[in-house]
């Protein structure tokens, strides 16, 4: 065990894996400067053929990727900020999701592809995406957001050793963070598995990445309250655990779901839905989502940081759930 | 040699001035916490945008980058409304929404400064289509980085703008680098402007530390815009003195020595002596400096002075009409 943050525990997980297994290779902008400290030493280590800058072409060198999975490669793709997607959707949607499926099962496409979520930094509407809702309306991924350092390096190596295509998207509000998290090189976070951060009765609150501490917060201020709130965070969304959710949501009969991302169609909507679907006769509230609104991120720190989710909005949506006034 | 009665010298030179001053302050007050968001800055290109955009009309449409603060300044906007952005207050000219990387004046006839990197050359290529099908003259320039020319986007644009003989000019500021890594490495060929030859289309390769060079290119590629001739490819050979964005704490790539040479050449030292040379006096000079300064010291108080913007303008222009405001943010 050692106490590290959530950026060495990328770093940690790469290098395990890239030790473990010579056909994983990382390439993306600015890898080689280490820019955001998940390659210390990797060039040392492992040389430029398998630490590799692109150029500033991401859906040339997303597509890459595909084309070296395809061959028997596995790489990780660092596509830095999760906004920098979008250039390469043309792969990720029409290549990556589909060639499984169009070739009947010839292709098999054992990549990673990681990028982070800058938001809250005044960085502006072309740089604070939370995109993956997106992505999980396209069939053909696997999606995983990490909430924390061990969830973080278990998960992505997970997924290196996944067969089919994941997409990590790493929260950077939660990159500082510290935990215990072993180095025992097989340790593992299955991907599809939703932990329950806290055990609760009273009301479930879904978290998701940058959202779970949030909630962890909100819940020990509601122990004070005398509400026994659970957290739980799906940890994956595609393809998202149905029965940890059902069974948590069945268990305290009240769901918060949060979600750093926008209402519209977001994972809360999503894992609200389920609820709905097959655990309606239990529920004894409606469900309240604590969402980004369906906005812009605007530049002006002033304006900008109420729109995410807070500890105070987890509080107030747990409290309408409950019953209980809600302090203006 | 420029005349000293040229109006056009000694507004490349105030120009150019008020960009290097506008941002050493901004870089100051960044470093200060002040303006919020990260900072890149243009210092070492002035003449790249300057030298560019005093060929252009006022009407003549401009897109550019993250590197957004030059560009604007260059083709005549108001530095109140820039600073006060930086500043992320509601005077500012996207109303705070955008800051530094999106210092766009639609006014003096900007298109965006986009920080997707690529994305502005095909909204350039559209809006000389506009020029086009409206049957006037008004040109389109798009400025992009060395980094942009490996983007798909730069490749489908100029196609587009060749096949369809529209009036764009494509002005690479090649800087050498894209954050860490050295055009060299990343870009198949030595020079950006050899891509054009792909694309048939005329190109230029320019001293970006030269106004007068960059202006007198870019103004033949204008006359041959206007004239129908279609596009052209400008390369200015330039240099950026800070790292990528300053104040980062951190140097992602040690450039050693290459530093001081680029600013042995700077474009304004370089430029404001050949001002003398030609005739221009010295006092004439210190005079654009000092209105330069107090021009930016105004922008600063305007800009501190100023409103933040309200918690319901984030939800001003996303569409036409104002969206509604949650209810989370109204109790
Ligand atoms: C699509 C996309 N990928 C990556 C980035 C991150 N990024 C911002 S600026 C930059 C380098 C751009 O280099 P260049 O085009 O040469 O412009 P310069 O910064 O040198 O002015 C990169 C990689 C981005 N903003 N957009
Ligand atoms: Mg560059």
């Amino acid at each position: 065990m050692a106490r590290i943050t959530f950026l060495e525990a990328i770093r940690a997980a790469q290098l395990e894996e890239m030790q473990r297994d010579d056909k994983v290779f990382i390439m993306g902008e600015d890898i080689v400067c280490n820019v955001f400290g998940t390659t210390t030493d990797f060039v040392e280590n492992f040389g430029l053929e398998r630490v590799r800058d692109t150029p500033i072409s991401e859906n040339g060198f997303v597509g890459a990727g595909a084309g070296a999975a395809m061959v028997g490669m596995r790489p990780i793709i660092d596509v830095t900020l999760s906004s920098f997607l979008y250039p390469a959707m043309d792969q990720i949607v029409s290549i990556i999701a589909k060639s499984r499926y169009i070739y009947g099962g010839q292709a098999s496409l054992p990549l990673v592809v990681r990028s982070c979520m800058f938001y809250g930094n005044s960085n502006a509407a072309q740089h604070s995406d939370r995109p993956y809702p997106m992505l999980m309306g396209v069939p053909g991924l696997k999606i995983i957001v990490p909430s924390g350092p061990r969830d973080m390096k278990g998960m992505l190596k997970a997924a290196i050793r996944d067969n089919d295509p994941v997409f990590c998207f790493e929260d950077a509000t939660l990159w500082s963070g510290k935990e215990e998290v072993p180095d025992d090189p097989d340790f593992i976070v299955p991907i599809g598995k939703a932990e329950v951060k806290r055990e609760g009765t009273d009301v479930s609150i879904f978290a998701i990445g940058g959202a779970v501490p949030m909630a962890m917060a909100a819940a020990k201020i509601l122990a004070d309250d005398g509400i026994s709130a659970e957290v739980v965070d799906p940890r994956t969304l595609s393809p998202l655990d149905r029965e940890a959710i059902l069974k948590s949501a069945r268990k305290t009969g009240r769901v918060v779901a949060v979600d750093p991302a926008h209402l519209t169609c977001s994972a809360a909507s999503e894992i609200s839905a389920i609820v709905v679907e097959d655990a309606f006769d239990t529920l004894r509230a409606p469900i309240v989502r604590v969402t980004t609104p369906d906005t812009h991120m605007p530049f002006s720190p002033v304006i900008e940081k109420a729109l995410y989710p807070n500890k105070e909005r987890i509080l107030a949506a747990v409290r309408k759930v409950v019953g209980l006034p809600v302090p203006a | 040699m420029p005349d000293k009665t040229n109006d056009r010298s000694l507004e490349s030179y105030r120009r150019m001035l008020r960009i290097r001053h506008f941002e050493d302050r901004a870089e100051a007050m960044h470093a200060a916490g002040e303006i919020p968001g990260s900072l890149h800055t243009y210092a070492g290109q002035e003449a790249s945008g300057v030298g560019a955009c005093m060929a252009l009309r006022d009407d003549d449409y401009m897109v550019g980058t993250h590197r957004s603060h030059g560009h604007p300044i260059a083709k005549g906007a108001a530095l109140r409304p820039l600073m006060a952005e930086l500043l992320a207050k509601a005077t500012g000219i996207c109303k705070g929404k955008g800051g530094s990387m999106h210092l766009s004046d639609f006014k003096v006839g900007s298109l965006g400064e986009t920080s997707i990197v690529g994305s502005g050359l095909p909204v350039a290529v559209g809006a000389a289509l506009g020029s086009k099908l409206q049957g006037n003259d008004r040109v389109s320039l798009c400025f992009f980085g060395d980094g942009a020319s490996n983007e798909g986007a730069f490749h489908e644009a100029c196609n587009l703008a060749a096949v369809w003989t529209l009036p764009v000019i494509f002005l690479c500021e090649n800087n050498g680098y894209a954050v860490s890594t050295p055009a060299s490495a990343m870009v198949s060929v030595k020079d950006v402007a050899e891509r054009a030859k792909a694309y048939s289309m005329p190109s230029a390769i320019v001293d970006g530390q030269d106004v007068e060079a960059v202006f007198e290119a870019v103004t033949e590629a204008v006359t041959r815009a206007r004239t129908g001739g279609g596009p052209t490819f400008i390369e200015t050979k330039t240099y950026r003195y800070a790292e990528h964005a300053v104040n980062m704490g951190r140097v992602l790539l040690d450039r050693g020595g290459e530093v001081d040479e680029w600013r042995s050449r700077d474009p304004i030292t370089k430029y404001r002596k050949r001002l003398v040379e030609g005739g221009v006096a010295e006092a004439t000079l210190d005079t654009i400096e000092t209105e330069v300064v107090a021009e930016v010291e105004d922008a600063i108080t305007f800009g501190r002075e100023s409103p933040y913007p309200t918690q319901e303008e984030a939800f001003d222009d996303v569409l036409s009409e104002r969206l509604p405001i949650p209810a989370f943010l109204t109790a």
